[in-house]
């Protein structure tokens, strides 16, 4: 069952208890036990909106920045990762396989300088960081498994046999 | 002048839901729960391997039955996943839709004045067909009490020396019903006993939701005496792409590909081209949609139950069929008032058949959204009607 809650929950994390046993067809109090056990063991981690900013007012401006290190003796890579992902303007961190760099950083700013500031005087200057390589987000197509433009009608007629 | 027309044809009647296609198109925000067809888009790599064949300039004529590579391709999978084994060479064709299959099986099978037996709440096109191929349609009317299944009883109530065709719509647009092995079992003895062929129309085969469909055609001695016909329309979401196909004895099946020669040449060269990749890598996007239209079922027979409007639990296809008996209406005039009061489009049971009266057909190939949004209305519908009625 677990499996086909997060299945659901996943593309839409506030439909109701009511609706989603309905869907699986399962009683309410077990979907909501499941539920509860999966935030405790960390499964689910938070519920968040997706937002096209680019749909508002607001300015945003999104960049992801490849970052070289030097693990050092006794601080692995987990921990220059903590050191990067404590600061509030980096939304995610990844640590890659690539060969010529470590790690992958999104950063929100409100400006162009305000990211590059960030990278400039926060990021760059962290001990263990070799080299950074910063590359701004035009334009977000597809995020989360959603397409973020604008969603063409319903093509078919009305009723069809 | 001299009447340019048919007497054949201009005694068919239309089809009755014309007038809530066009009632429903003026209104604005109109809800339809009207389709019989997928709201998927065709899965993306099938579409490509369209786009691809018309890049190499694949666009001449196939042979006539189709592609060889697709003919291999269906009976593979036929049987993969239904158990019956086809030979490609000369037992299976490719049609334009499981449409076309229908009507060149009756006209390949059918002398003047032979009777086709139509289990009915029913896919509309087969009483006409049979009229049109020289054959008399006899409608057996199937019944919620039975799940809307065919009964040996009903299907031996309605045998006559003449009859020589049984059309079996399963799983059934629009009951959702569908025909599990130990009802087939009592169907295929009957076949037998009285020497009749079987059009079995799968179309929805992979649209079930509570275990495998079952072919009659995988029975023993059924084959000899089944054309098969399914299509990509429901199964891959490929309606527009008009792609269907018909497996039967070869001595039947030669006789539909004259005809389908004569009429169609073939069916669309890029259609069967990106079929081909369907069969070969689509399975996981059948599985991701038959997932899909499960949850939507199983939502709508709860919602429909609560409202009060009773909806047995369909197996198959994507469509409900709530009984709305106790409202005192007939369908054709629950569905206009509906359209008319809440702007909901359904189609009435009475479309498929006299024997869909006090039914409606609910199609869920709609977003979750767009039904909880028409379940609203419905039941402001409902509540509104049985108010004035209890």
């Amino acid at each position: 069952m677990r499996e086909k809650i997060l299945a659901v929950i996943e593309k839409n994390s506030r439909i109701d208890l009511a609706q989603l046993a309905a869907l699986l067809g399962e009683e309410e109090a077990a979907v909501a036990n499941a539920i509860a056990d999966m935030e405790k063991e960390n499964i689910i981690c938070g519920y968040h909106t997706m937002i096209n900013w680019e749909n508002t007012s607001d300015e945003k401006v999104v960049a992801l920045i490849e970052v070289k290190v030097t693990p050092q003796r006794g601080v692995g890579y987990d921990k220059i990762a903590e050191r990067i992902y404590h600061h509030s303007e980096v939304s995610s961190v990844y640590l890659m396989s690539s060969g010529t760099y470590d790690f992958t950083v999104i950063i929100e700013g409100k400006t162009l300088r305000e990211v590059a500031q960030f990278v400039n005087e926060e990021l760059a200057t962290i001990n263990s960081v070799v080299s950074t390589s910063t590359h701004f987000i035009l334009k977000k197509y597809k995020e989360h498994g959603t397409v973020m433009c604008e969603k063409p009608e319903d093509e078919r007629m009305l009723i069809s046999l | 002048m001299r009447n340019p027309l048919s007497d054949t044809i201009t005694a068919i009647p239309p089809s009755g839901i014309r007038k809530f296609i066009d009632i429903g198109s003026e209104m604005k925000d109109t809800i339809s729960l009207g389709v019989g067809e997928p709201d998927f888009d065709t899965p993306w790599h099938v579409r490509e391997e369209g786009i691809f064949s018309l890049e190499k300039g694949q666009t001449f004529y196939t042979s006539n039955a189709g592609l060889k590579e697709l003919k291999v391709e269906i009976c593979k999978y036929l049987e993969r996943r239904f158990h019956v084994s086809y030979d490609y060479k000369d037992e299976c064709m490719v049609t334009v839709g499981g449409s076309e299959a229908i009507d060149i099986a009756l006209r390949a099978m059918l002398n003047p004045g032979d009777e086709v037996l139509i289990p009915q709440p029913s896919y509309v096109s087969y009483p006409p067909c049979t009229i049109l191929a020289g054959g008399v349609p006899v409608s057996i009317q199937l019944e919620e009490e039975d799940q809307f299944r065919l009964t040996k009883e009903k299907l031996l109530a309605a045998i006559t020396p003449k009859t020589k065709v049984l059309i079996l719509p399963f799983p059934n647009n629009p009951t959702g019903s569908i025909m599990e092995l130990e009802d087939l079992k009592e169907i295929a003895e009957v076949v037998e006993e009285y020497d009749l062929f079987v059009i079995s129309d799968e179309i929805y085969s992979e649209l079930t939701y509570t275990g495998d469909h079952v072919t009659i055609a995988s029975l023993p001695g059924m084959k000899e005496r089944t054309v098969l016909i399914n299509g990509f329309s429901k199964s891959y979401a490929m309606t527009g792409w008009r792609l269907g196909y018909a497996c039967a004895p070869a001595i039947i099946l030669q006789q539909m590909l004259k005809i389908h020669q004569f009429a169609i040449m073939c069916a669309p060269t890029t259609s069967q081209y990106a079929a081909v990749e369907a069969l070969k890598n689509g399975d996981e996007d059948v599985i991701e949609m038959r997932a899909a239209y499960d949850e939507r079922r199983k939502y709508l027979v709860k919602a429909f139950n609560e409202i009060g409007m009773d909806c047995y639990e369909p197996q198959g296809a994507f469509y409900v069929f709530p009984c709305i008996k106790r409202f005192g209406m007939s369908s054709d005039e629950f569905a206009l008032k509906l359209l008319e009061e809440e702007k909901v489009a359904v189609v009435p049971g009475t479309a498929f058949g006299d024997c869909g009266e006090g039914y409606l057909r609910v199609s869920y190939a709609y977003s979750l959204k767009n039904l909880q949004r028409a379940m609203e209305r419905i039941e402001r519908f409902a509540k509104r009607h049985l108010g004035e009625k209890e």
